[in-house]
């Protein structure tokens, strides 16, 4: 009797599956993005003002825009743009960031007080700020954007993996690996690198989807990708003017930054679960 | 033969804190030396001191003989082969993130180059960590589990095994059973016991517990703010001539 009102609970896996389903959409973006780089039935910045503003057709699976270019060639071949550049700035963040916050954390004193001044420095200006006078200075254009945007970012790595590495760095099993007499070199590499990893990775996942979000908009305030090269912000501001009559031009460019910005934070949330080894309950 | 020589050992936190005040005993070879003290009577950092993991102030710590206490870190190797630590937490002292058995194979990886090894053979990690685990009477597949997944027993198991893989002479044991519950206790001394006489290994024993120290160690030193107040071998713990403070000890177990 007791057994039929006993229930099994099921195990939760909800977030595995989901993170698993957003690193399979990311990698199908990717792979339609690198397939349109070979593969282009369209020039997107062919202007051709009889097509203008059409609707969808067989032609033009998305129809055309102001200038009568087919938008979705625009649409893939921005995200090369947004998403490339994005990875771009990222990677280059992490790989200042990083080693900044190993050396700070791990050799303390007078080098820790620098760094964390320098890196206090870089953070005092906000990201719009230093995108609008860099390109008040440089020149409009997307590589003063990354610019900025490496500027703004590689400190919060910095401070993160300087965080981590002071507080493991406390711990006995470093003790017991100094007085092992392993380097410094090989007890950050060994005992102290798998502790970051994947806090790095999280925080780089869900940058992704912020540096998306800013190079969107730089590009829709001018400041970033410039015309006729097609962006999603970009092409959000050109389709501005039509959004009375033709609202899908500033919608296809939109989900697209929504869908992007979206499956990197479920990735996010998916790499923090796998790298936490003590996943006991969810 | 004297393995470890400590004189006039000081030790100071800041300019006018001291840690450890003037302390000075040695240690013979083959021998369970134990060091009983209540907590924050500097037992610890007398520890840490002798390994060389904190700096000290002023005296001299001799190692077979020679002077280690001003030797650089490469100069300092040699004598890192010697020396092994356990600590009372086998939960901080193993990394979280990395497996058992590359918890268990750092001391070795290290030294491998100048070790000569009598009791355990090495011919591959798997091997040697399996040989390693069963010396600690752990069962061979805990080799591939994260530290969480083991009980506080297996844990300090784990880090005794870590420290003899290199068969050094003198391991610090720092209240290795203080984390455990009485079970575990009873059977972690009883393995660090038979481990010294097989491995022919010396112990320098901390811990606030008399009756393990008894148990375990054939000469006793009592610290007391700071300071070594009294030291003798362990069958004379009741004799007359016993310091207040040993006295006042012995009465409390």
């Amino acid at each position: 009797m007791m057994n039929g009102l006993t229930l099994r609970l099921p195990k939760l896996k909800r977030l595995s599956w989901r993170g698993i389903a957003a690193l399979i959409g990311l990698i199908i973006i990717l792979i339609v993005v690198i397939y349109t780089f070979v593969f282009l039935r369209h020039d997107p910045n062919l202007t051709n003002l009889d097509e203008r503003l059409q609707n969808m057709s067989i032609q033009h699976p998305f129809g055309t825009d102001q200038l009568g270019r087919d938008v979705l060639t625009r649409l893939l071949l921005g995200a090369q743009q947004t998403i490339g550049y994005s990875l771009l700035a990222l990677f280059a963040a992490i790989i200042i960031g990083v080693p900044f916050g190993l050396i700070a954390g791990y050799k303390r004193g007078v080098i820790d007080r620098v760094f964390m001044r320098v890196g206090d420095g870089f953070l005092a200006f906000p990201d719009t700020i230093v995108a609008i006078v860099l390109s008040g200075l440089l020149g409009p254009g997307i590589g003063n954007l990354v610019l900025a945007i490496i500027m703004i970012k590689w400190v919060s790595y910095a401070r993160l993996v300087r965080s981590t590495v002071l507080s493991e760095s406390q711990k006995e099993y470093v003790l017991v690996a100094r007085t092992n007499g392993l380097s410094p070199s090989k007890i950050i590499r060994k005992h102290i690198l798998p502790h970051i990893v994947g806090h790095v990775l999280v925080l780089a996942s869900l940058d992704l989807g912020k540096i998306i979000l800013l190079i969107s908009a730089f590009s829709y305030i001018g400041l970033g990708v410039q015309p006729p090269t097609p962006e999603w912000g970009a092409m959000l501001n050109e389709s501005r003017p039509y959004f009375q009559s033709r609202p899908e031009l500033m919608i296809y460019p939109g989900l697209a930054i929504v869908a992007v910005v979206l499956l990197t934070n479920m990735a996010g949330d998916y790499l923090r679960d796998h790298f936490d080894v003590k996943k006991e309950v969810q | 033969m004297s393995l470890l020589t400590i004189k006039e050992l000081t030790k100071f936190y800041q300019a006018d804190k001291v840690a450890v005040d003037h302390v000075s005993f040695h240690l013979n070879k083959g021998e369970c030396l134990g060091l009983v003290g209540e907590s924050g009577c500097g037992k610890s950092t007398l520890a840490r001191c002798l390994l060389r993991i904190e700096p000290i102030d002023s005296g001299s710590i001799f190692f077979e003989n020679e002077a280690i206490e001003n030797l650089h870190a490469r100069n300092l190797f040699p004598y890192r082969k010697k020396m092994q630590i356990v600590f009372q937490n086998p939960t901080a002292a193993l990394n979280p993130k990395l497996k058992v058995k590359d918890s268990l194979i750092d001391p070795f990886i290290q030294f491998k180059k100048e070790l000569s090894l009598s009791h355990f053979s090495y011919t591959s990690t798997d091997a040697f960590v399996k040989q390693l685990l069963e010396a600690v009477e752990l069962p061979a597949d805990l080799a591939h589990k994260y530290p969480h997944e083991l009980s506080g027993g297996q844990r300090q198991r784990v880090t005794i095994a870590r420290a003899i893989s290199i068969e050094p002479e003198l391991i610090v044991l720092d209240e290795p059973t203080a984390s455990l519950d009485v079970i575990s206790q009873k059977a972690v001394l009883t393995l660090l016991t038979e481990l010294r006489e097989t491995l022919n290994l010396s112990y320098l024993f901390i811990s606030h517990d008399l009756a393990a120290v008894s148990q375990m160690c054939q000469r006793i030193l009592v610290m007391k703010e700071c300071r070594l107040v009294d030291q003798f071998n362990t069958d004379r713990l009741f004799d007359n001539e016993r310091h207040s403070y040993t006295k006042e000890l012995i009465s409390i177990f």
